[in-house]
């Protein structure tokens, strides 16, 4: 377990103290996937710092498991530290290392010996999915695999606690939700908690089971991820949750149907002349279609009417036109 | 080989025959070993140099504030004012100044293995500032994780600045190699041996011109050769995608990617 009790930390500058982080009060409970989301600015960065005393708190105490880090001489402090780990946004592997020496390096330091780490390095890559790059250098690595070293070099210390700073934030969206969820993954399969520092809501709602909401330094709010996300209770947590000021849940569609558009003509007007043909109105709730060479590819979303009469309606005017495939959508969530 | 060559490029001029059956038996006897000495005195002084200059320059960055292992802030100050005193003492001068030095160590304050001493004390600073120019290259991210990994400072510095910073530090000393090898010419004015010595004591004094040309010329090409190798190993060991075999690695992604993207047609076509 996780406890942060009344921490702050001031950073002097030239034009006086910043604080950074005032008065934060968390606790992390073990094998919790805990989401700490704010702006750029917020803090975010120099509170995961907090829980490995990369920074050290200006006030208050860093409790994990019992003991108090603050109070813990340099010794104590750099073995505890072996059973803290973290994932950074610029993955910062040793980029003169191959994969394989990366992975052993946190076992080098902690005097493994070395048939055994390197042993236990192909087992982490095997379950970070790269069994074939042992001997690649960094650099030879996309973003993706790069971070996939790097939870792999996270793990050979056998932590307790994952730290992920913005760990996804240099990524593409598919690589970031495969890398979520691999955290994810071993979360489950080896009990590690893990705390995620991210300015992207979608990071948290993918993997979070609890999060805190962070504003000029300050917890704004805590708690289940559905708690918070369902019903923001302040205002730095309602900015984050809808950030352009859309509830999800006012929209009126009630069912939700996507078409795909295969490749017919684009030139047909098929939303207006459902509308001129059975004068039915849908909602257009989002669409992705690309004009290539005159065909039409793509998705759209509709919301049909709530009279299911209009909505039969539309939705058999739209399986009789040509090139048009038509599908239900239960659990549509904008 | 004076005959040989005035005859085979049919030279007339008698001053020009005179001067080459003069100073060409004597280039003959006495270039190979003036460049030897070049050479090793050369080595020599710039392994002592780093020998001191490492640790300068790994102290000089570590023991900075906000450093890995702060030191007192009193101690890096006499330490940065001794080495920029050191370094703005004029080669020359300090050479006078330590003869009695080289005395005490070598038992002589002349020839090649004296002038050694005032070739390490004068190079030593310069390659901690060199070096602590390689150091401060160090991605602080990738020290800020191996502190989170738990390592000592020591490890910090044995496991991760130095060898992340190995291609660095060997640009670094490669430069200063070049450096001493112009101090060490320059060390010819007080006894030191070698090519210097030999342009500056027969080719310029006792004005043998032909003496002169080959001996800088000499130089030069030493210098072209030792640059040449350092540039070539420091690139060699670069495991980033500066290094060859990475970048040719590389290239072939790009190149079958490309193939595949006119395969495809553009990315993003549905």
């Amino acid at each position: 377990m996780i406890e942060l009790k009344n921490v702050s930390k001031t950073f002097p500058t030239a034009e006086g103290e910043l604080h950074a982080l005032t008065d934060v009060s968390l606790t992390i409970g073990d094998g919790d996937v805990y989401g700490i989301v704010g702006m750029s600015g917020a803090g975010k960065s120099t509170l995961v710092r907090c829980v490995n005393l990369l920074e050290r708190p200006t006030a208050g105490q860093v409790v994990i498991d019992g003991a108090d880090l603050c109070a813990m001489g340099q010794k104590e402090l750099i073995a505890q530290r072996r059973s803290i780990s973290m994932i950074f946004q610029q993955f910062n592997l040793l980029m003169q290392r191959t994969c394989l020496k990366n992975i052993c390096f946190p076992m080098e330091i902690a005097k493994v010996k070395k048939a055994d780490a390197e042993k236990r390095a192909h087992e982490l890559l095997d379950i970070v999915g790269l069994p074939d790059k042992a001997d690649a250098y960094p650099a030879q690595l996309s973003g993706g695999q790069k971070q996939r070293v790097a939870i792999a070099r996270a793990l050979a210390s056998d932590p307790k606690i994952l730290l992920c700073d913005e760990a996804t934030s240099a990524l593409d969206p598919k690589t970031t939700r495969d890398i979520l969820r691999l955290i994810k993954d071993i979360n489950r399969r080896l009990g590690i908690t893990v705390v995620v520092i991210t300015h992207e809501m979608a990071v948290v709602e993918e993997i979070c089971s609890h999060v805190a909401i962070l504003d000029h330094g300050r917890v704004m709010e805590t708690g289940t991820v559905e708690e918070v996300f369902s019903n923001p209770r302040t205002e730095a947590g309602r900015r984050l949750v809808y950030p352009d000021g859309v509830r999800i849940s006012e929209l009126p569609a009630a069912n939700v149907v996507r078409i795909a558009f295969n490749g017919g003509s684009s030139y047909e007007p098929l939303i207006a002349s459902l509308a001129i043909d059975c004068g039915v109105k849908v909602n257009i709730l989002g669409a992705d279609t690309r004009n290539v060479n005159g065909q039409a590819f793509g998705t759209m979303l509709l919301g049909l009417p709530e009279d299911p009469a209009e909505a039969a309606k539309a939705v058999a005017y739209i399986k009789n036109q040509p090139n048009v495939t038509m599908e239900e959508v239960r659990d549509y969530h904008g | 080989m004076a005959e040989w060559i005035i005859s085979f490029f049919n030279i007339t001029d008698p001053k020009l025959v005179k001067d080459i059956s003069e100073q060409i038996p004597y280039l003959l006897n006495n270039l190979v070993f003036a460049a030897w000495e070049t050479v090793y005195s050369t080595v020599l002084a710039t392994l002592f140099a780093c020998l001191i200059g490492l640790p300068l320059g790994v102290i000089l960055i570590v023991g900075e504030k906000g450093g890995i292992r702060p030191l007192p802030s009193p101690l890096m100050k006499a330490l940065n004012v001794v080495i920029n005193l050191l370094r703005s003492v004029p080669f020359l001068i300090l050479m006078v100044v330590v003869i009695p030095l080289s005395r005490t160590i070598v038992g002589t304050s002349i020839g090649t293995v004296a002038s050694i001493v005032p070739l390490t004390i004068a190079a030593a600073p310069f390659v901690a500032r060199l070096m602590e120019g390689s150091l401060r290259e160090m991605d602080r991210g990738t020290i800020e994780a191996a502190q989170a990994m738990g390592c000592t400072p020591f490890q910090i510095i044995w496991k991760v600045l130095l060898p992340e910073c190995l291609p660095a530090l060997l640009t670094s000393l490669t430069t200063a190699f070049i450096t001493i090898l112009g101090y060490g010419a320059m060390s010819g004015a007080i006894g030191g041996g070698g090519l210097g010595n030999m342009a500056l004591n027969r080719g310029y004094t006792r004005n043998m011109r032909i003496v002169l040309y080959v001996a800088v010329v000499a130089l030069v090409i030493l210098v072209q050769i030792f640059q040449s190798v350092g540039t070539h190993l420091a690139t060699r060991m670069d495991k980033r995608l500066t290094g060859s075999k990475a970048r040719k690695a590389s290239a072939g992604d790009r190149g079958r990617q490309a193939r595949k993207d006119r395969r495809m047609g553009p990315p993003g076509a549905m």
